[in-house]
């Protein structure tokens, strides 16, 4: 026997009473805590990915676009610039470092970009087997990659034309030519993880189609996917064991886009009147993804005052019932004093019950985001290749605990309060 | 041994009330007899510390109730003074068996639930004890109250109108149990009542 079994039997004798409480309590903290996880996790793996990328220059079209496909690697590419075109911007000494990216192919809905050794030592890659890249045709592959698709160095595999979300049977084509794995990285919680990396040259001669084709290129990477393709087709097949003339055009050959590393904070405005008036465009990832936040802020502030009202409600519930418990259990309470119970038993009975009900609320709202997160990452895992999978407990819950406890304490005062200061003998005698 | 000498009681705004001296020793029983609107409860609420008199003093084995307040006016009551009602009340949420273990554990003594359930068997109540209270007829009811009172081996057992709910069998057997209960504790015995069945019953009479 202790004081929490009495506040324990007390809670379970009202099984409505309870469960109107928990059940408000839980979702409204499991929506919150819900919303905290996902902002921790987003906002690290935005940061993460950001990581010291000022500019990203790319084929015109929409900035943030640019920088979803570029950066994160879940939006479409605007379309592809010209190498000749780039270097105008980038031999400006504004420009401190510029890491390439060329897309074109896929693996099973995996990118294949093109780059440079730089693109994987900016993400502060490490390889777990082999080595990075160093010819056309051979593969660095990211952690989850080799995990989906279960390549080991030294697989061979056929790309296929196209974006992971645009893939689809009729639309994709193969290329022929198999690229060989020669090393796959340790999972680092970047864009890396997600990636088949290549030298730019592979993904040049893949699709390299002799000169008259380059305009083609540019065009079908914006809109006109389906109809390009089939020109395309023709002539990938026939064409790529030419690796010899591939180095002699790379002047005309053509990048996705570039990741630019400023030199100082004036390069901001040197830079954009560089690109204007050219079919490329330089974009912020800061400010682009600011102005996503931003967007996406607005529906998380609503969702969480919505979460907030709910807590609220259930606060009034805690409170509702305790008091309207109080008076059916009045002459319970006084029968407790009689039995050498003091006024402080009856306080610390009447407080434990009310946050007995806000703790096991916030325990089934914790598990309830947990659920929420599970079920949202696989939905995120399966639609742009992005894992959340943090589950531990945040500062915000924290916070959101101590706030819960003390609102629950609240709500069990004026009731405790009143079982206090109740007169037993009157109690007792008009029973 | 209880003594209450010249007790008086005024309600705010209420009436006042003059009690004649209590004396009560646990070889004699003691009936306080009265109708309704003569103070029986307030008597039994003073000699239980549940009110302070206004002037006089209640001593039970030597402590002068009447000077204790709060947590120790509260733990005293709990250990030497058990107190019957006309109805019994339990905590509802709770066992039978666990109700019977309140006394000893809200005064912080030593826990003995197969006391309680023996106690139980005693009163051919063994199978009720893991029953809720709400489950009792009233004169079971009756029965397991008188048990918990004597939980804590009191020094006076305070007994409010304890039969006049019950109908004549088990009146007498309420209060056959109350005289066995208090000579085995060694407890004095106190019922307040206007149950005229009693009277015969009792040698040791006071009436208000």
């Amino acid at each position: 026997m202790n004081l929490i079994k009495i506040s324990w039997s007390n809670i379970a004798a009202k099984p409505l009473n309870t469960a109107l409480s928990v059940v408000l309590l839980s979702f409204g903290v499991g929506i919150i805590s819900l919303l905290l996880l996902l902002e921790k996790q987003v906002t690290e793996k935005f940061d993460r990915n950001i990581k010291d990328i000022d500019f990203v220059l790319g084929a015109k079209g929409s900035p943030m676009q640019l920088i979803l496909a570029n950066v994160y690697h879940v939006d479409a590419p605007t379309g592809n610039i010209k190498v000749s075109d780039a270097q105008k911007v980038l031999k400006n000494p504004m420009v401190k470092e510029a890491i390439p990216l060329a897309y074109g192919d896929n693996y099973e809905k995996w990118r294949i970009v093109g780059t440079n050794f730089k693109y994987p030592e900016h993400y502060g890659y490490q390889m777990k087997e082999g080595r990075l890249f160093s010819a056309p045709f051979e593969a660095t592959l990211g952690a989850r990659v080799a995990q989906e698709t279960g390549l080991k160095v030294g697989d061979t595999f056929t790309s296929m034309h196209g974006f992971d979300n645009q893939a689809n049977e009729e639309d994709a084509h193969h290329h022929d030519h198999p690229f060989r794995v020669v090393g796959i990285m340790e999972n680092n919680n970047s864009a890396l993880d997600n990636l088949i990396l290549t030298p730019v040259e592979s993904v040049w001669l893949v699709h390299d189609h002799g000169d008259h084709e380059g305009e083609n290129h540019e065009e079908h990477a914006h809109d006109d996917h389906a109809h390009n393709d089939h020109a395309h087709d023709e002539h990938a097949h026939d064409d790529h064991a030419h690796d010899d003339h591939a180095h002699d055009e790379e002047a005309s050959q053509e990048m996705t886009a570039y990741l630019i590393k400023k030199r100082n904070p004036l390069a901001a405005m040197m830079l954009a009147n560089v690109v204007r008036d050219t079919n490329m465009q330089l974009a912020d990832p800061a400010i682009e993804m600011n102005r996503l936040s931003q967007n996406f802020g607005l529906g998380m502030d609503t969702i969480r005052a919505i979460a907030i009202l709910i807590m609220i409600l259930s606060f009034v519930s805690v409170f509702i019932s305790l008091y309207n418990s109080l008076k059916e259990r009045k002459y319970e309470l006084a029968l407790l004093r009689t039995m050498g119970g003091s006024r402080s038993t009856l306080f610390r009975l009447i407080m434990q019950e009310g946050l007995l009900l806000v703790i096991i609320g916030f325990a089934l709202g914790a598990l309830l985001s947990r659920i929420g997160l599970f079920v949202l990452s696989s939905f995120l895992k399966e639609n742009f290749q992005y894992e959340l999978n943090d589950v531990g407990i945040s500062t915000g819950e924290i916070v959101l605990f101590g706030v819960t406890l003390l609102v629950g304490m609240m709500a069990s005062l004026l009731p405790a309060v009143r079982a206090v200061k109740m007169d037993i003998s009157k109690t007792l005698a008009n029973a | 041994m209880i003594t209450a000498e010249n007790i008086e009681f005024k309600y705010a705004d209420g009436p006042q009330f003059k009690f004649p001296t209590i004396q009560c020793s646990p070889e004699n029983p003691l009936l306080i007899l009265g109708e309704s609107g003569t103070g029986k409860t307030t008597l039994l609420h003073l000699l239980a510390g549940l009110l302070k008199p206004t002037r006089g003093s209640v001593v039970i084995d030597g402590s002068n109730t009447s000077n204790m307040s709060g947590a120790t006016l509260d733990k005293f009551r709990g250990k030497n003074i058990g107190i019957i009602f006309q109805t019994a009340h339990f905590v509802n949420a709770l066992s039978v068996a666990d109700n019977l273990i309140l006394p000893p554990f809200l005064t912080g003594e030593k826990i003995d639930k197969q006391k309680a359930i023996a106690t139980l068997e005693r009163l051919r109540l063994g199978n009720k004890a893991n029953k809720k209270p709400a489950q009792l007829s009233v004169g079971e009811a009756q029965r397991v109250a008188i048990a918990r009172a004597v939980m804590n081996n009191p020094r006076l057992i305070l007994a409010d109108e304890p039969t006049s709910a019950l109908d004549d069998k088990n009146a007498s057997e309420v209060i056959a149990l109350l005289e066995e209960q208090a000579k085995n504790t060694g407890a004095a015995l106190i019922i307040v009542t206007h149950d005229k069945r009693l009277k015969d019953h009792f040698k040791n009479q006071v009436t208000l």
